[in-house]
């Protein structure tokens, strides 16, 4: 079947010009076949014998499909026609699928209701919400056509960020802690100090400062602490990968405890070259912003020892536990008047109790006796802190 | 040279004919009334005198031919500018400019190109009623081969005819009638436009009015106003019709998370639905809301003024659909 | 015969290269090779092959959809005609155009139009630019009868004699627009008339004889050459095959398609020339022989050519794509 046009794809077979055994020249009329258009004469390309005529009236038959055998050249038309005698049946035309129809109306109103169960969500709302793991079902909408908009989410975040942040917290803490304890192995010091000079010379210096210039005492034990580790630096630094690395600097990790709960340890960064007084600014802005939620990552990572004052909360003795990588931890109580023998009496001072925490894998407690001891003698010599 | 000179739209327009005229002898204007008459619109009043017959050539009211002739000469070596009086016209001519400027060079496997700029106005606003009111300009940003731009300020209304005359392919250039009065102070030096990107008008953070042509100063109107309730509006002025400039659309919506499309032409298959359809292809998770559009009524524009008004985008109403998408 | 020899079988030449070459296309069409429309020009050979020897190299030539014989006779080759046709990228418009778009720049020939009456207001801006330019070129324009209906022939007739540009109008009335009789179509079918009416020079030849197209043609193109403005040549002939590939013939009748094939162009003008002894045998044995050779040569040419890689697809829309975004604006 001939192709004579490029929408045409079958045509319905009419009648033969011709007959088998009859010669045919290229270009003659050999059939008549009806098309879409009306009845189209069918010529030939080549000159031969039509051996045998396949398409039979009535037959609807596909656009390259044979219709006649032809005998060109020296071929015989009686033995083509013999060896094509059982010709097979042309194939059914093709069906074509049935259009579907139209899946719904086209809605030209602006402001449509949810096609399905789903929440109203702006995309860039919903981006927001998985950035921020925010539960959308618990936000409420007041963007554009009632659905949530970016500012909502933003809002329901901000709302329930305490109690995800604690919830946050406390797994941190417990990984941290869970590991120190795993890893490990602590050794426990602890000394009594008598506070009385240290104490003593505060009150004089704050009696003659401004009140925004009066320093605590938890500040001059923090100076301490960074003093006397120089002697003994072993305590200050990381064990990571089996191998323990000096602090670069005497980074106090201060440990505050937040009011809803959980504990951050921030650093106080080279507390051992700080002045006093820059040292009270640097602690009071740092316990305000940890209390606020306003700390720096930088704060936060690089802690080189942890100091815990349990003091204000009436606690004699700190047993801590080391901050990994760290590896140590001081302790100090609180001050509490106590007989004291001094020169072979006995007479009231205020005493706290250091402690030190160890990791035996870097220290052992002959060192860690060294930084107690010297952690006294400073706070004995409190004008040397300045 | 420098300083500023005080010039309306038409004026503009009028030097951009002339600066196109006197650098380029191939350049030759072309249309109904251009000449005797000087322009239906006094585009191209004293040209004539100035260029004579030749150049500023008084046709028949044939559009198809007149149209069809520049895309002839263009391609026989000139730099033919063909005016047609209005888009509504434009469709007697539309065989030419769509079956052949638009095809030729595609067709003919790269051989051939066509520098032909066909001007039209297009556009309501002056109760001319529904056959010589329309803006059909969407249509024409449909064909592949066109270049479709719309002057909405003094500086295009003067530099996109030149830079059109430069391109080696069709430009149809739009001007909206209602801005043939605007006026203003621009440079008095000629500065060269380019007539690919579009341009933010205005810049804002909380919604981006995407529009063009007759309704940019509109859609600055409404920032305005918006920016006394506190809403900050960005206004972009698309200026090419096609291609169109994605990039600077959608860094815009990046920004301002909505969108709303301002256009004169109608809804249905036209060029706010081909925007539509961009942002929500490349930008669909910086939508805050639903992309938003003003455009015409879906009604021939008819004669009267109220009815007139109420079918093409107006300042409060743009004012009014941005609200909506902010609150 | 007031020809030589040379021009004779110049003219008998080309005939039969149309002819041939159009057989072949109809039987590569059958077979599924040439797809689309194809629309014949068997018949009404003697046309192109008279007009085209009396344009000039440089004048521009516009034509229809019906246009293999006037590009072949302008100079095109079989071959990329062929490759054109059957969609490879040798083609003369690498596959973009097929039969109905034919264009080659180099020969000034500008297509190929499948709108009927499409070309005339361009033909009539090419005139208007070489007048412009002070040339002495000119455009020739062909077109079918079915033209003459269309607003685009008058107001075509009307700007072109308004404004005495150097256009030659050719009309190849075949008396059929497509399925439409000149007698169904036209309430006047003088078709001179109407070009005059326009104040338009306009004559009317027998499009069946070379000759007598060629010595037409040459008349109207020195008058348009000269300045005179624009001229209506009509050519009346036949066209022997159907309007396109697929299409039955319900419009005309079978003996009168027989009545105008004993006026075949090429049979009419080879008895001429064997009778004034200006061709024999071997001549046109020659010319029989050298054209099967060349069609195929251009059949082997279009089947191997290759395809153009779809990524090419979207090239040659613009001359030039926008600039790059992240270059800016200037």
């Amino acid at each position: 079947m001939p192709s004579l046009g490029a929408d045409m794809e079958d045509g319905t077979f009419i009648e033969w010009h011709a007959e088998p055994g009859q010669k045919v020249a290229r270009g003659q009329v050999i059939c008549v076949v009806e098309t879409q258009k009306g009845a189209v004469e069918v010529e030939i390309w080549e000159a031969g014998v039509l051996a045998k005529l396949i398409a039979a009236p009535g037959q609807r038959i596909p656009v390259g499909q044979v219709m006649a055998l032809l005998a060109t050249g020296t071929e015989d038309w009686k033995a083509i026609a013999a060896a094509a005698a059982s010709p097979a049946a042309p194939p059914p035309p093709p069906v074509r699928a049935a259009l579907q129809p139209p899946v719904a109306a086209f809605d030209a109103s602006g402001a449509a209701p949810p096609l399905s169960g789903r929440l109203k969500v702006s995309p860039a709302a919903r981006r927001r919400a998985e950035e921020l793991g925010i539960d959308l079902a618990a936000v409420k909408p007041s963007g554009a056509h009632g659905a949530i908009s970016m500012a909502n989410v933003e809002l329901a975040a901000a709302a329930i960020e305490p109690r995800d942040a604690q919830a946050a917290m406390r797994d941190a803490i417990a990984a941290a802690m869970s590991r120190s304890k795993r890893e490990i192995p602590h050794y426990y010091l602890a000394s009594a100090i008598n506070a009385e000079n240290s104490i003593a010379w505060l009150e004089k210096r704050n009696a003659s400062v401004p009140i925004g210039e009066r320093v605590l005492f938890v500040a001059l034990q923090l100076k301490a602490v960074a003093c006397a580790l120089r002697e003994t630096p072993e305590l200050n630094g990381f064990y990571q990968g089996g191998k323990f690395r000096p602090g670069p600097g005497m980074h106090l990790g201060v440990a505050v405890s937040l009011r809803g709960g959980g504990l951050v340890a921030p650093a106080l960064h080279d507390v051992d070259k700080l002045s006093l007084a820059e040292l009270m600014a640097r602690l009071k802005d740092l316990l305000r912003r940890a209390r606020s939620g306003q700390l720096r990552s930088s704060e936060m990572a690089d802690p080189t020892i942890t100091v815990t004052n349990l003091g204000d909360l009436g606690v004699d003795t700190v047993f801590g536990v080391i901050y990994p990588p760290q590896v140590a931890l001081v302790g100090i109580g609180r001050s509490a008047v106590k007989p004291w023998v001094t020169d072979g009496a006995i007479v009231p001072a205020r005493i706290v109790q250091a402690t030190l925490s160890g990791d035996h894998r870097v220290s052992d407690g002959m060192r860690a006796a060294r930084f107690l001891v010297e952690l006294d003698r400073l706070l004995q010599q409190p004008e040397s802190l300045v | 040279m420098s300083g500023t000179v005080h010039i309306n739209y038409r004026e503009a327009l009028r030097q951009g004919l002339r600066e196109a005229l006197l650098r380029d002898e191939r350049v030759f204007l072309m249309g109904e009334d251009v000449g005797r008459y000087g322009g239906s619109y006094a585009v191209s009043k004293g040209l004539l005198e100035e260029f004579g017959e030749e150049r500023i050539r008084d046709t028949p009211l044939s559009e198809s031919t007149f149209v069809g002739a520049g895309i002839g000469a263009a391609l026989n070596g000139m730099r033919p500018i063909v005016e047609v009086m209005t888009v509504n016209f434009s469709l007697l001519a539309l065989d030419q400019i769509m079956n052949n400027a638009a095809t030729l060079r595609h067709m003919s496997g790269g051989q051939l190109n066509v520098p032909v700029v066909i001007r039209m106005t297009t556009g309501a606003g002056r109760q001319l009623a529904a056959q010589h009111s329309h803006s059909l300009e969407g249509w024409y940003a449909h064909i592949p081969g066109l270049r479709i731009v719309a002057p909405a300020t003094l500086e295009d209304a003067r530099g996109m005819l030149y830079t059109a005359l430069q391109d080696p392919d069709p430009v149809l250039i739009f001007e909206h009638a209602s801005l043939l009065n605007l006026e203003g102070e621009i440079a008095a030096d000629p500065q060269s436009v380019d007539i690919d990107y579009a341009a933010v008008r205005r810049q804002g953070t909380d919604l981006s009015l995407i529009t063009y042509g007759g309704s940019l100063m509109k859609s600055l109107q409404a920032a305005a106003t918006l920016a006394e309730g506190g809403v900050s509006a960005e206004v972009i002025d698309l200026r090419s019709l096609r291609p169109l400039d994605d990039s600077t659309i959608i860094a815009s919506i990046a920004k301002t998370h909505r969108a709303l499309i301002v256009d004169e032409g109608w809804k249905s298959g036209g060029l706010s639905a081909e925007i539509t359809a961009r942002i929500m292809e490349q930008a669909f998770y910086e939508l805050d809301a639903p992309v938003s559009r003003i455009c015409g009524a879906e009604v021939p524009v008819p004669y009267a003024k109220h009815l007139e008004d109420a079918a093409i985008p107006q300042v409060d109403g743009i004012a009014a659909a941005a609200r909506d998408l902010v609150k | 015969m007031n020809i030589d020899r040379e021009h004779a079988l110049a003219y008998l030449r080309q005939m039969t290269r149309i002819r041939r070459f159009e057989e072949k296309c109809a039987e590569v069409y059958s077979a599924g090779k040439i797809r689309g429309f194809l629309h014949l020009y068997i018949g009404e050979e003697a046309v192109a092959c008279g007009v085209m020897p009396e344009l000039a190299r440089d004048d521009a030539v516009l034509a229809t959809y019906r246009e293999h014989g006037h590009a072949l006779v302008r100079g095109m080759s079989a071959r990329s005609i062929m490759a054109e046709m059957y969609g490879k990228q040798e083609g003369c418009c690498r596959g973009h155009g097929g039969s109905m778009h034919l264009f080659d720049s180099s020969l000034r020939f500008f297509g190929g139009n499948a709108i009927v009456a499409g070309a005339l207001p361009m033909a009539v801006g090419f005139g208007l630019a070489d007048r412009m330019r002070r040339t002495t070129r000119i455009t020739a324009c062909f077109f079918g009868e079915g033209a003459v209906a269309e607003g685009e022939f008058h107001e075509s007739a009307n700007l072109a004699s308004l404004w005495t540009l150097p256009v030659l109008f050719l009309c190849e009335n075949n008396l059929y627009a497509m399925g439409t009789s000149l007698e169904r179509s036209e309430a006047d079918t003088d078709l001179c008339e109407k070009a005059r009416s326009y104040r338009m020079a306009a004559a009317s030849a027998d499009g069946m004889d070379v000759l007598a197209v060629a010595e037409a043609a040459r008349a109207a193109v020195n008058y348009v050459r000269a300045g005179n403005g624009p001229y209506f040549l009509e050519l009346k002939t036949y066209r022997f095959r159907a309007h396109s590939m697929f299409d039955p013939e319900l419009y005309r009748s079978k003996a009168e398609v027989e009545n105008w094939k004993h006026r075949c162009p090429i049979a009419a003008f080879e008895n001429r020339a064997r009778e004034a002894g200006l061709v024999g045998d071997a001549e046109i044995g020659a010319i029989e022989t050298d054209t099967a050779r060349e069609i195929q040569d251009a059949l082997a040419f279009a089947e191997a050519g290759t395809l153009e890689p779809v990524e090419n697809l979207t090239r040659d829309v613009y001359t030039r794509e926008r600039r790059a975004a992240n270059a800016g604006p200037p």
